[in-house]
């Protein structure tokens, strides 16, 4: 009786390199994430600014990482920019790199939207009790904006550790380069491999992203109950 | 109404306002004294509201100058934040803070602004809401009131931070008219305990109980300043007459 093929997944250290794997794409996902997060709160409020250069600068940059695909700039860096400027940049800071990009636009955009959605009147009040600009963000403005990005910046996130697969592609040993190393070598004994390979990863995937989903919910319920 | 002092509480001269190119205030002048209840009335557009809102630096002037108790207080853009803390306002369209519970409203100018003692202003806050009967609602939550309710919130806000003059900026156009009446009381209720007020409203009945002068503005111009009994039986100049009778409605037919 030929091998079931779920016990490629158990066979030797195959599911200790997925999980490996897994920390890989997990590290690039949560650095860049990190990044994205502080950086991007900064641009979100610098995108708020009435200057006109800053608004164009802005949105040409937030346009240009929306539009060009991002496998395209990971070639574009990994590929391009390393032979051009001359300095050697590994796969997985390159990755890092990207994503912050990548993330710190959206989050900045996600960030804008927030702040704008606020009554003006809202500022108004506040400067009419005296406070400080500082102290209208501090307590006024962020505590609020928070409450209203959250979903969209945890649907971010969520995207982000999904789209580490591309990275693949420049040559980073993550979870489905490891994968696909695995079905090489089982494909013979075990012709189904690549369907529960495959079905592994996609666990691993929803086990990490469902959580933060329900993370997300429980939080905006909290706060539209306030 | 108490004695009045003849001190000049606020000076306003020559104040000028301009949006892009229309000027919409156009030399302005006008002492409000220690005491004394002011209340702006006008037709749409004249410029009510904008001229309260240059006085806590809200807008931005052209010309002339504000004085507050003898200094001057527009010739500074960065000092504005401390000069409001002595100008209250309230505004139309109320403003709290939904994300804060009323007590939390109350209390954030006061401690962050003013940086007092947090006991101090809870005691006040509570004696102040306890006058205008909302002292059950203290834990409340901003959506959980009605526009009434939070309009008086709003009035306690403001006179938490113990300021010298209250500016009003149309606080009951968009109540219900039952709940008018409740901010309107409260409003009463402070100038009889001598509140230096700047009110812009269209309750006449309200304006004619309350003011000790009326000011009435036409096209970014001081029509006429009289007093109440003056203003609302005889008034002097023709655009005074012609606004007055849009509150009329003749019974007679008599045209």
């Amino acid at each position: 009786m030929q091998d079931l093929g779920i016990n490629v997944i158990f066979e030797g250290s195959n599911l200790l390199r997925l999980l490996i794997g897994l920390w890989v794409t997990m590290r690039i996902a949560i650095v860049a994430i990190a990044i994205s997060v502080v950086l991007g709160i900064a641009f979100g409020i610098v995108m708020t600014a009435k200057n006109r250069w800053i608004q164009w600068i802005a949105r040409l940059y937030l346009e240009s990482i929306r539009i060009i695909p991002i496998l395209v700039w990971l070639f574009i860096f990994y590929f391009g920019i390393t032979k051009v400027l001359h300095i050697h940049l590994g796969a997985e800071v390159v990755s890092v790199l990207v994503f912050s990009l990548w993330g710190i636009a959206e989050m900045g955009d996600i960030v804008r939207g927030a702040i704008t959605s606020l009554p003006v009147h809202q500022r108004a009040s506040g400067r009419a009790l005296g406070l400080t600009d500082l102290q209208i963000y501090r307590y006024i403005i962020i505590p609020q904006a928070v409450r209203r990005l959250i979903p969209a910046a945890i649907n971010l996130a969520t995207r982000m550790i999904k789209t580490t697969s591309l990275v693949v592609l420049i040559g980073v040993v993550e979870v489905l380069k490891v994968g696909q190393q695995i079905i090489e070598v089982s494909i013979l004994k075990t012709p189904s491999a690549s369907f529960w390979v495959y079905a592994c990863i996609f666990a691993l995937y929803f086990i990490i992203c469902y959580p933060i989903s329900l993370w997300s919910k429980k939080l905006e319920l909290k706060w539209q109950n306030q | 109404m108490i004695q009045k002092t003849q001190e000049k509480l606020l000076e306003i001269m020559n104040l000028k306002k301009q949006y892009d190119d229309v000027e919409t205030l156009k030399d302005i002048s006008l002492d409000v004294h220690k005491g004394e209840v002011v209340v702006v009335l006008g037709p749409s557009g004249c410029g009510k509201s904008t001229l309260l809102r240059c006085l806590n630096g809200l807008e931005e002037i052209q010309g002339g100058q504000i004085k507050l108790n003898g200094e001057v207080i527009n010739a500074d853009k960065t000092k504005w934040h401390l000069i409001r803390q002595k100008i209250g306002m309230v505004f139309q369209s109320y403003d709290l803070f939904p994300h804060m519970s009323i007590i939390e409203n109350i209390l954030l100018g006061p401690t962050k602004a003013q940086g007092r003692d947090k006991t101090e202003v809870l005691a006040q806050a509570e004696k102040l809401l306890t006058r205008v009967g909302l002292l059950d609602k203290k834990d409340a939550y901003p959506r959980q009131l009605s526009g009434g309710q939070k309009q008086r919130v709003a009035i306690v806000r403001a006179l938490c931070m113990n300021p010298e003059i209250m500016l009003f900026d149309e606080v009951t156009a968009s109540l219900d008219p039952e709940m008018v009446r409740e901010v309107l009381d409260v409003m009463l209720e402070l100038a009889k305990q001598g509140m230096t007020m700047v009110i812009v409203t269209h309750e006449m009945a309200f304006a004619k109980a309350v003011a000790d002068r009326i000011v009435f503005i036409d096209q970014g111009q001081i029509a006429e300043i009289a007093k109440p009994q003056d203003f609302f039986n005889a008034p002097t100049t023709e655009r005074a007459k012609r606004f007055l009778n849009i509150f009329k409605f003749n019974e007679e037919s008599e045209r």
